[in-house]
């Protein structure tokens, strides 16, 4: 009896088993510690925890060797296993003024209050291949703390003269959408887009980032803030009647500015896009502002044209995890539709052919164009 | 052609961008198998005033009533979304200045026609086939062109085209917006001449919209001139265009006439 | 892959999930053929590999229920494998390859030949749900042409594969409209198993993951194929038996046998020609 489709069992223990093997590399050497991933490969594990979209630097190291560095495998891994997590709570939004930066910098004030701060970059590297044992110091270096008298956003130093847009929704504030929780419909709020950005793939919001600054629906942005650091995550109790701090996270926030002409309602004034990244991800964090404000040109009255400016197309393939999942299910088998196309195409043939014969046994006419 | 309702009765209707009128207080009726012309320079509202007539654009004041084919008066403001939609497809028909906006232009010219059949429950094949085939000959399309995509056709052929797909479920109003525009002026006559007899003999309601008053002078029955949102003039197409009243008219006529 | 699998919930996901998840799938089934937009979660293994089905098959299971899963017809390809698999370690399902035993059948691409019969629930793999997506590809414009019944469109497709080829040349994934309402996309099934959707004692349930919408066929509900009254729908046929077990009007794969064109045709459903191959054993 044919049997080529039986020992799908038995084939894939052998391809566990196999992959295994290769991602186990040289048995002479030791294996991958995880907690030194999720130390010395910092932004790696960033970016990872920002498009699982779960704060956990232990798990998604582990997820990275598990995944054998394959990033949107780690990322699958982190979402797979969040979504099987009870959730208690939604967090109190976090005040990321109130965040003692490690790095923050400015390209639209030279000096602002709190100063620009350059932390830590691979900005000024020389990009030379250095020995690690001897790239730096392994303490930080002095001189590092956050000063004392805080440090306002830049976007609210402009708010204060009310020549950029405000920070609150305008109608009401309402209730942000849970795109994990609620099916999200277009067109969306902004809070849901916002939601969808922060998982989206950082390679695909780049060149989108990318395309609006070469001019496929340009909207002039600054880099009014980037800003790293520590903020704590509060949640309230309802039996305790106060909020609680459940730990620490770290982000990235970006926040663009960008021109706004006004209108006859509104004076010309600054907006905005916004970028947030769980850890050191500042090139996720300036993609997503740039994509944010691109998309709002709808609610800003703007000509919208070019593909960064199109809510459906942007978050309908912005996720990683869905793209590579629809993209890489062409190795399942489709022997079906495949024959059902191959019966079609070789009737069509052959109802091409009879019509040739019969045309050229009239005459020599090209009747068929 | 007698008819004791107008077709399409208009009181005080205007429609707002933001803060500005597109166009505001328009009054008229359209009677059944007329033909309106709106002419006007461009940015004097005539568009605006289509689309808020057709229901493209909203209403922002004023009403807009139709009398149906069913004999019912709608208060086309207050129709749902689905049977504003059940007018396109069966009462209206819609005549873009490009035709792009009208057709299908990878879809074959039988297709084309074809679709307003079957979005209305046509369901035989050879039927439809056949009565686009019909329709394309009345445009003066070739038969051979059947299964040609718009894409590979002329101008002056999208543009009947796009006046087959529009009159083959036997529309009572088409709102034509600048139709001849886009075309070299031989191809323009051939054009207007199509519509004129088609227009005749289907008893036809129209209003077109367009910037030239030859082409209001030889297909409407009358004409009404619009500057800044509102209607200037109006009255009889020979009596606004030979012995124009207002001195806007009058400077739209003679600068015809000179140029 | 994992084996430990402590910390997980019953059929993976969490109560709420499954809340959330049946609530949809009761809307479907009360407006036949509508995709009901729900919250998609992730499960463990790639978006368009039956992560749809898969949270519809979790959300339905129970202890007394004995699954099935099949890809192109077959109990034994490796993602059908896998999916079974992942149920038994989650929802300690019992699995069956026979499809008069199964209670829960989830698919990829077919319909089994054995009859469906009252009781049994269908739940179909669906990558793309929308049956306009390729000749609209806005969302907010589909919805709005389902919403209003505004079908021309699809008929402009079939018109034009008629003009082109003098038939309609869609093999699989061929439209159906749904208790004569809502057009609905079969999933890409052969168009030889759109029949057996028409009035199928059944439940037939979809699930699209990655897009993220779940749809429904109660039993006993009409499903048409839509064709013209001069160009009827046509299921495909084969002109041969199967090459194993000798059935006909059955589902054939082409199978390459060697280099020089060879070819053999066999079922594509595997507990079928088990069966059928069995029994012509028997009478032998």
């Amino acid at each position: 009896m044919y049997v080529a489709v039986k020992g799908g069992e038995r084939a894939i223990a052998n391809a566990h088993a196999l992959l295994a093997k290769e991602g186990r590399g040289d048995p002479a050497l030791s294996p991958l510690n995880p907690a030194a991933v999720a130390g010395q490969l910092g932004v790696l594990v960033a970016r990872v925890m920002t498009e699982g979209s779960l704060y956990d630097p232990e798990l998604a190291a582990r997820a990275i060797v598990q995944a054998q560095g394959d990033v949107l495998e780690a990322v699958t891994l982190i979402r797979s296993y969040r979504t099987t997590l009870p959730r208690f709570g939604y967090t109190l939004p976090v005040d990321t003024a109130r965040l003692p930066p490690q790095r923050r910098i400015s390209a639209t004030f030279k000096d602002l209050p709190g100063g620009q701060q350059l932390g830590a970059t691979f900005d000024y590297t020389h990009r030379l291949f250095t020995d690690r044992d001897t790239a730096g110091p392994a303490s930080a270096p002095d001189g590092g703390g956050p000063p004392d008298e805080g440090m306002p956003r830049v976007s609210d130093l402009l708010g204060a003269s009310a020549l950029i847009e405000p920070d609150q929704a305008l109608d009401g504030d309402p209730e942000p959408g849970d795109l994990t929780r609620e099916p999200a419909v277009f067109p969306m709020t902004r809070a849901e887009r916002l939601q969808s950005l922060a998982r989206g793939d950082e390679g695909f919001l780049l060149a989108l980032g990318y395309s609006t600054q070469r001019g496929y629906g340009n909207n002039h942005p600054f880099a009014g803030e980037i800003r790293v650091g520590e903020v704590d995550v509060e949640i309230e109790i309802p039996e305790l009647g106060y909020p609680v701090p459940v730990g620490r996270v770290e982000l990235t926030e970006c926040q663009m500015v960008n021109q706004f002409s006004g209108s006859a309602d509104t004076p010309a004034q600054f907006t905005r896009g916004y970028g947030l990244a769980f850890g050191r991800s500042e090139r996720k964090a300036m993609s997503m502002s740039l994509v944010d404000r691109s998309l709002r040109a709808g609610e800003l009255g703007e000509r919208a044209a070019a593909p960064a400016q199109d809510e459906e197309f942007v978050i309908s393939h912005s996720d990683n995890v869905q793209a590579t999942g629809f993209v890489e299910h062409l190795k399942l088998p489709h022997y079906v539709d495949f024959q059902a196309e191959l019966g079609l195409v070789r009737r069509l043939n052959a109802e091409f052919r009879e019509r040739a014969e019969g045309a050229s046994g009239r005459h020599d006419g090209a009747e068929e164009a | 052609m007698t008819a004791d309702l107008p077709l399409l009765e208009v009181r005080g209707a205007g429609h707002r961008y933001g803060a500005r009128w597109g166009c505001r207080d328009i009054d008229l009726d359209l009677w059944p198998g007329e033909v309106l012309a709106v002419v006007g320079e461009s940015g004097s509202g005539k568009s605006t005033l289509l689309g808020t007539l057709s229901q493209r654009l909203s209403l922002t004041e004023g009403t807009i009533r139709y009398s149906a084919a069913g004999g019912e008066i709608l208060d086309l403001a207050k129709l749902r979304e689905s049977e504003v939609r059940a007018l396109w497809r069966s009462e209206w028909g819609f005549v873009h200045q490009d035709a792009a906006d009208g057709l299908r232009m990878h879809v074959s010219a039988g297709g084309n026609v074809g679709e307003p059949l079957m979005a209305t429950g046509w369901r035989h094949y050879g039927n439809i086939r056949a009565t686009a085939a019909q329709w394309l000959e009345r445009v003066e399309i070739p038969a051979d062109r059947i299964d040609d995509p718009p894409v590979t056709f002329s101008g002056g052929m999208r543009q009947r085209l796009q006046i087959a797909r529009n009159l083959v479920v036997s529309p009572r109003l088409v709102f034509m917006d600048e139709p001849t525009s886009g075309l070299d002026v031989s191809v323009q006559a051939r054009l207007l001449d199509l519509v004129r007899s088609l227009v005749a003999d289907l008893g036809l309601a129209v209003i077109i919209v367009t910037h030239d008053l030859a082409v209001a002078r030889l297909i409407s029955h009358r004409t009404l001139v619009m500057k800044d949102g509102n209607v200037v003039e109006s009255g009889l197409t020979d009596r606004v265009l030979d012995d124009p009243q207002g001195p806007y008219t009058q400077l739209l006529v003679s600068s015809i006439l000179q140029g | 892959m994992s084996t430990d699998l402590t910390g997980y919930n019953i059929a993976y996901l969490d109560e709420q999930t499954k809340r959330m998840l049946r609530r949809a799938l009761l809307k479907a089934v009360a407006i036949p053929g509508f995709q009901v937009p729900f919250a998609s979660r992730e499960v463990p293994m790639p978006r368009g590999w039956g992560t749809g089905g898969v949270q519809v098959t979790a959300a339905i299971i129970g202890t007394g229920d004995t699954l099935k899963v099949i890809d192109q017809g077959a109990d034994d390809t490796t993602n059908a494998v896998s999916i079974r698999q992942f149920f038994a370690a989650v929802a300690h399902a019992s699995t069956t390859t026979r499809t008069s035993e199964a209670t829960v059948i989830q698919t990829r691409h077919r319909i089994p030949e054995t009859p469906l019969t009252e009781g049994q629930t269908i739940v179909y793999q669906v990558p793309m749900p929308e049956p306009l997506r390729f000749l609209e590809p806005r969302e907010t414009e589909t919805r709005r042409l389902h919403a209003l019944a505004d079908y021309g469109l699809m008929y402009v497709k079939l018109y034009e594969d008629i003009a082109r080829y003098g038939h309609i040349a869609q093999t699989y994934s061929y439209p159906v409209m749904v208790a004569g309402r809502y057009l609905m996309s079969p999933s890409p099934i052969p168009s030889f198993d759109n029949p057996k959707m028409h009035q199928s004692p059944a439940l037939q349930l979809f699930g699209a993951g990655r897009e993220k919408r779940i749809y429904a066929i109660p039993p006993y509900t009409d499903v048409e194929s839509l064709g013209f009254e001069d160009y009827p729908f046509e299921p495909q046929t084969f002109d041969d038996p199967c090459a194993i077990c000798g059935s006909t009007g059955v589902y054939l794969d082409e199978v390459i046998t060697d280099d020089k064109g060879g070819s053999m045709f066999v079922c594509s459903d595997t507990d079928h020609c088990e069966h059928a191959a069995g029994q012509a054993e028997v009478t032998r």
